[in-house]
């Protein structure tokens, strides 16, 4: 118990030292958006997701049956290019997977997989410029019906 | 049509699985009817190719690019152009004069100073040499001819030279054909390097080998060169395709047509 307090100790005032070396030193850039920005975390709307509207994008927009088995019989030629969705929503907390939605390389610097919110990507063809794959509404929904596969 | 009706056989054989299991056209490396095919890890496009495909390429009569092939044969011996000539008058017997040319195209040209796919060098004899107006991308006659060309060397491997005054070209074709482009913000080695093998939806991802250009494409219903095929992959990908003929659809013919190397011409061949 001792100890713990001491350490505890310790480390307040080293991150108060750290802090101040921090504020002194020059900021040369902003830092750039890694794994644990919580602004990857964040819901990308006000609205809540809406499950059932991101079942039918997961099967026709965002073509996410074109690489993924998903547990959406109706549908036929599910691909196998990604890994299996049955269950992801038990895997992963709907943050993890909307990062993985959003912009896959982040986490998956090779990935095949689309970046579904990122509007400045290479030669994309004429008139569609600048348009993200999906709304950020429709990845919300998206999200919100990952997270029902229990 | 059949591979969703025979995965749904196969589900309901296995017992009702809720995802219908994709039946891939049959292929063995190790028999050796598929030879032909296949050349150390390459495999051609035929080999991921439904039965009925081959079946078609197969026989020279119901394998519609041999249309094209009789037409370029007759070009062949037609004087065209200012200068009163035929392709006949200077190169001769086809069968002699073009047997292996298909294999080292796109090839560097010193007197163009420039790469060239066949389809460019083509137009280039026909230019200079004939004084006659070059073949229009994509129409007939510009498909036959080359067709005719491409298949004097039907069942010769590729063997297009990267090195020397290619060696720019090919760096170029090498970054983009990693560079990912589109959309769905893909490089053509996602799908051609990474996942061949692998299904998107009914689609089976091949090697994205062209030894078979100019090809007749059940897609298309007809007959095409890599050229037009390279652009075809930029628009699956929602990507800006570049202009026919331009350096960059040009050095990645040359990149795709590399890694084809030692596999065997096969035009015109027939895919989906």
């Amino acid at each position: 118990m001792q100890t713990s307090i001491t350490r505890l100790a310790l480390a307040a005032v080293l991150a108060v030292a750290l802090a101040g070396l921090a504020e002194a030193a020059p900021r040369k850039k902003a830092p750039e958006r890694g794994y644990f920005d919580v602004s990857r975390m964040a819901p990308l709307t006000d609205q809540k997701g809406d499950p059932a509207n991101g079942r039918k994008v997961a099967a026709t927009k965002g073509l996410c049956v074109s690489c993924h088995v998903m547990p959406i019989p109706e549908q036929p030629d599910h691909g196998d290019v990604g890994p299996d969705l049955a269950g992801v929503g038990s895997r992963m907390q709907p943050p993890e997977l909307r990062m993985r939605i959003v912009d896959p390389k982040v986490l998956y610097a090779d990935t095949i997989m689309p970046s579904f919110y990122k509007s400045d990507l290479n030669r994309v063809k004429k008139g569609l410029e600048g348009k993200p794959f999906l709304t950020a509404q429709e990845v919300e929904d998206v999200v919100a019906y990952l997270a029902t596969l229990k | 049509m059949r591979k969703t009706i025979l995965a749904a056989v196969i589900a309901a054989v296995a017992g009702g699985a809720a995802v219908p299991v994709l039946a891939d056209p049959p292929f063995d490396a190790k028999d050796p009817k598929y030879a032909p095919y296949i050349a150390g890890e390459k495999r051609s496009g035929y080999t991921f190719a439904e039965p009925e495909t081959r079946a078609m390429q197969d026989d020279d009569f119901s394998n519609p690019g041999f249309l094209w092939v009789e037409e370029g044969k007759k070009m062949w011996s037609k004087v065209d152009g200012k200068a009163g000539k035929a392709c006949k008058d200077c190169h001769g017997d086809a069968e002699k004069s073009m047997k292996g040319v298909g294999t080292v195209y796109p090839r560097f040209d010193p007197h163009a100073n420039a790469l060239l796919t066949l389809e460019q060098k083509i137009n280039q004899c026909r230019t200079e040499r004939m004084e006659a107006q070059p073949l229009k991308f994509d129409s007939k006659p510009y498909n036959a001819i080359a067709t005719f060309v491409k298949h004097q060397s039907f069942g010769m491997p590729f063997a297009v030279q990267t090195d020397g005054p290619v060696a720019p070209y090919f760096d170029m074709g090498r970054r983009l054909y990693y560079e990912r482009r589109g959309m769905s913000d893909v490089a053509c080695k996602h799908c051609h390097e990474d996942y061949w093998g692998m299904h998107m939806r009914t689609e089976l991802l091949s090697q994205g080998m062209p030894n078979g250009f100019p090809q007749y494409r059940l897609k298309w219903q007809t007959l095409g060169t890599a050229q037009k095929r390279i652009r075809g992959c930029f628009e699956e990908v929602r990507a800006e395709p570049y202009p026919v003929d331009s350096l960059e659809n040009t050095v990645l013919e040359l990149y795709a047509t590399w890694r084809a190397n030692g596999l065997r011409v096969e035009s015109p061949a027939v895919r989906k």
